[in-house]
């Protein structure tokens, strides 16, 4: 017998009887309240930024103004940035990513409980960029932002992605007598506009 | 040469009482983020009983879901391997390497690799493994195996690290700022991962329905080694599987906050299939799992999802480090698992506790530790081992530590007497150790054994 079905012959021998699997509905009651407001405190506290804008406008002259656009490569693949930043990417060099300064990403929505953001392979130009990226800015839509894990999971359902992540915070690491260090391995700096 | 028992490493530990003074309090902190985090939460008992149910009927079904698990996976492309043993598990990844004429690797966090010995073994076979989280390279430079799950270098000074840079990185010497060691890894390090054609990670939850496998980390170095490599290569146990995507969200809610008291870990990656052109790998390694899973008293133990929370409140682990548990799993959980994979070796971890029962109450997926604890005490007596357990016994805190008062006190004044106790063989009779464990023990040998042996502790 191959190692294969030798674990899996001691797997059915050995696992005990049947036991059933418990329903998830009671988590989904009474979490719907002031979520913006949820969001907003938790990403805050765990090194993030929150800034609600009324468009797409107010995010381009925010930037303008807190970074020199002009000077670092900025990417996104979203059609309304396309003035500050660009799409041209090489998807079978990911390591040329790695002078990305800002990267400007959508995302499908965020989580109020605990300030993570969703993004599958659709949207995110190339599974590295959020990491390798130093900056990064994500934008959600308002109406978008879900109470509890449970609430996100309902909503991805059975999407069929080849990646996926959820987002909460820039990288960090305490791993230094249990100093916080924002900036790890991937972005240093995470802000979010919800639109 | 002997290998040193918990009891003996612990002493040493205890050499430097700043430090175990240091260590001690660094930790209970931590539990403390987890209360307050879990606190918040008003559902979270029920959370931790669904955690528990899910991982309950995964076990019981574990054979249906492991089938099915890599049916989906094999439907996305990625490659499936099945290990028996640590050593078949070393040989997957070695062959994968030289296939691939790769002699340089770059790891993320797997406690599975620590537990399979898998850097030591690649050493050997010529191929450079550098761990790319911040806490496991640091213990890498410092040639020492992780003291904590979670936190592996969390009995390192930052001068300490400070130093072990300076040689290893060049940064300036004397200089122990955690913003700059934390910044000349950051820059090492990417160097790695923009050079590295072959990345391993561990899995943190695979999940059966669609073949995903979830990865949590908070420095984003298992994304950025695995998205930049050619072949990503994930290790993990059989037991990481969850039947359904779903089920994420209430071990997503659960890990972080058990862990560090964070709401959720800064990513939680979910890989389903590998980039164009490039190839994604997944070993299920068994290693002693079935075995558990067949003994029904220690079962449990195989719900575990490594938070770390049971070793941060364990008052044993926080003052003897995790060094003192010589096994790639520290702490109460540790002590569970470690006897499973060998017995004589690891006879004397489950003496290694008090019995206080902090440690299940902590614990996320409800394992009922501090009594699987006191049943492997009763197993390895009855195996045979009594030698070896009868040695230690009498030497850990378990037996010496005599009042249950202290665990039931809180805050700085119960830590300072555990400071000494532990070490202090000045118990007198153990009305204690007599009331938890003598009524529930038949076997007149044993009783035999506690008697001879509470005479000689009481000399
Ligand atoms: S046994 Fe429980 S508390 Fe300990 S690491 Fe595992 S899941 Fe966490």
């Amino acid at each position: 017998m191959n190692s294969r079905d030798q674990i899996l012959a001691a797997v059915k021998a050995n696992q005990p009887e049947l036991t059933p699997l418990p329903q998830l509905d009671s988590f989904f009651k009474g979490q719907e309240t002031a979520l913006i407001e949820k969001f907003t405190q938790v990403l805050n506290g765990i090194g993030g930024k929150v800034i609600v804008v009324a468009n797409t406008n107010e995010i381009i002259s925010l930037l303008k103004e807190n970074y020199s656009l002009d000077q670092i490569r900025v990417i996104s693949p979203l059609a309304s940035m396309q003035e500050i930043a660009n799409n041209n990417i090489d998807n079978h060099n990911p390591h040329a990513l790695e002078n990305v300064e800002l990267a400007i990403l959508p995302a499908h929505f965020a989580v109020a409980e605990n300030g993570a953001c969703w993004l599958d392979e659709s949207i995110l130009l190339d599974r590295v960029l959020p990491f390798i990226t130093q900056h990064l800015i994500l934008i959600v839509n308002k109406v978008n932002v879900l109470p509890t894990m449970h609430h996100a999971y309902e909503k991805i359902g059975n999407e069929q992605y080849g990646y996926g992540a959820f987002i909460a915070g820039p990288s960090k690491t305490a791993d230094i007598e249990q100093s916080l260090v924002l900036g790890a391995h991937g972005a240093r700096s995470l802000w979010v506009f919800l639109v | 040469m002997k290998t040193l028992d918990h009891a003996e490493r612990a002493d040493i530990f205890n050499e430097d009482e700043k430090r175990v003074d240091w260590h001690d309090e660094t930790l209970w902190w931590i539990r403390q983020k987890r209360d307050k985090s879990a606190h918040q939460i008003p559902e979270w008992e029920d959370l931790r009983e669904t955690a528990s149910a899910i991982k309950s009927n995964t076990l019981s079904n574990l054979h249906d879901y492991l089938l099915e698990f890599e049916k989906n996976a094999l439907q996305n492309g990625v490659i499936i391997h099945w290990a028996a043993d640590a050593k078949e598990h070393n040989e997957i990844v070695y062959r994968l390497l030289k296939e691939k004429g790769i002699d340089k690797m770059v790891k993320s966090k797997s406690m599975l690799t620590e537990e399979c010995h898998l850097n030591e073994y690649l050493e050997h076979q010529g191929i450079e493994v550098i761990d790319s989280d911040l806490g496991e390279r640091i213990v890498q430079l410092a040639k020492e195996p992780p003291s904590h799950i979670v936190l592996p270098c969390i009995h390192k000074k930052k001068e300490e690290i400070g130093e072990l840079f300076h040689e290893h990185l060049g940064t300036p010497k004397g200089n122990a700022d955690p913003q700059l060691l934390t910044e000349a890894a950051r820059v090492h390090l990417r160097d790695t991962f923009l050079t590295r054609k072959a990345a391993l990670t561990g899995v943190n939850f695979a999940v059966a329905e669609t073949g995903e496998i979830v990865i949590c980390t908070n420095e984003g170095n298992a994304d950025m080694g695995a998205h930049l490599a050619d072949i990503h290569i994930a290790c993990m146990g059989i037991e990481k599987i969850i039947p359904k995507r779903e089920h994420l969200s209430v071990f997503l809610r659960l890990l972080a906050r058990s862990a560090t008291g964070q709401p959720i870990t800064t990513y939680s990656s979910h890989f389903a299939k590998p980039r164009d052109g490039k190839e994604l790998h997944i070993i299920l390694v068994d290693n002693g799992r079935t075995r558990q899973l067949g003994r029904e008293e220690f079962r449990n133990s195989l719900k575990c999802i490594r938070c770390g929370a049971c070793m941060n409140t364990c008052p044993v682990y926080r003052r003897s480090g995790g060094h003192s548990y010589h096994n790639a799993i520290a702490g109460p959980i540790g002590a569970i698992l470690a006897p499973n994979l060998d017995m004589k070796q690891y006879a004397d971890l489950p003496f290694a506790s008090t019995l206080c029962g902090s440690c299940s109450n902590v614990c996320p997926v409800k394992i009922d530790i501090h009594d699987q604890l006191y049943k492997w005490r009763q197993v390895l007596v009855k195996e045979g081992y009594t030698t070896t357990a009868k040695q230690v016994a009498m030497k850990t805190m378990a037996t010496t530590l005599s009042s249950p008062a202290l665990y039931k006190l809180a805050g700085k004044a119960a830590r300072t007497t555990l400071k000494y106790a532990p070490f202090m063989v000045n118990n007198k009779f153990n009305a204690w150790y007599l009331q938890r464990d003598m009524p529930k023990v038949p076997q007149s040998s044993f009783g035999e054994w506690y008697k001879i042996n509470r005479k000689k502790n009481e000399q």
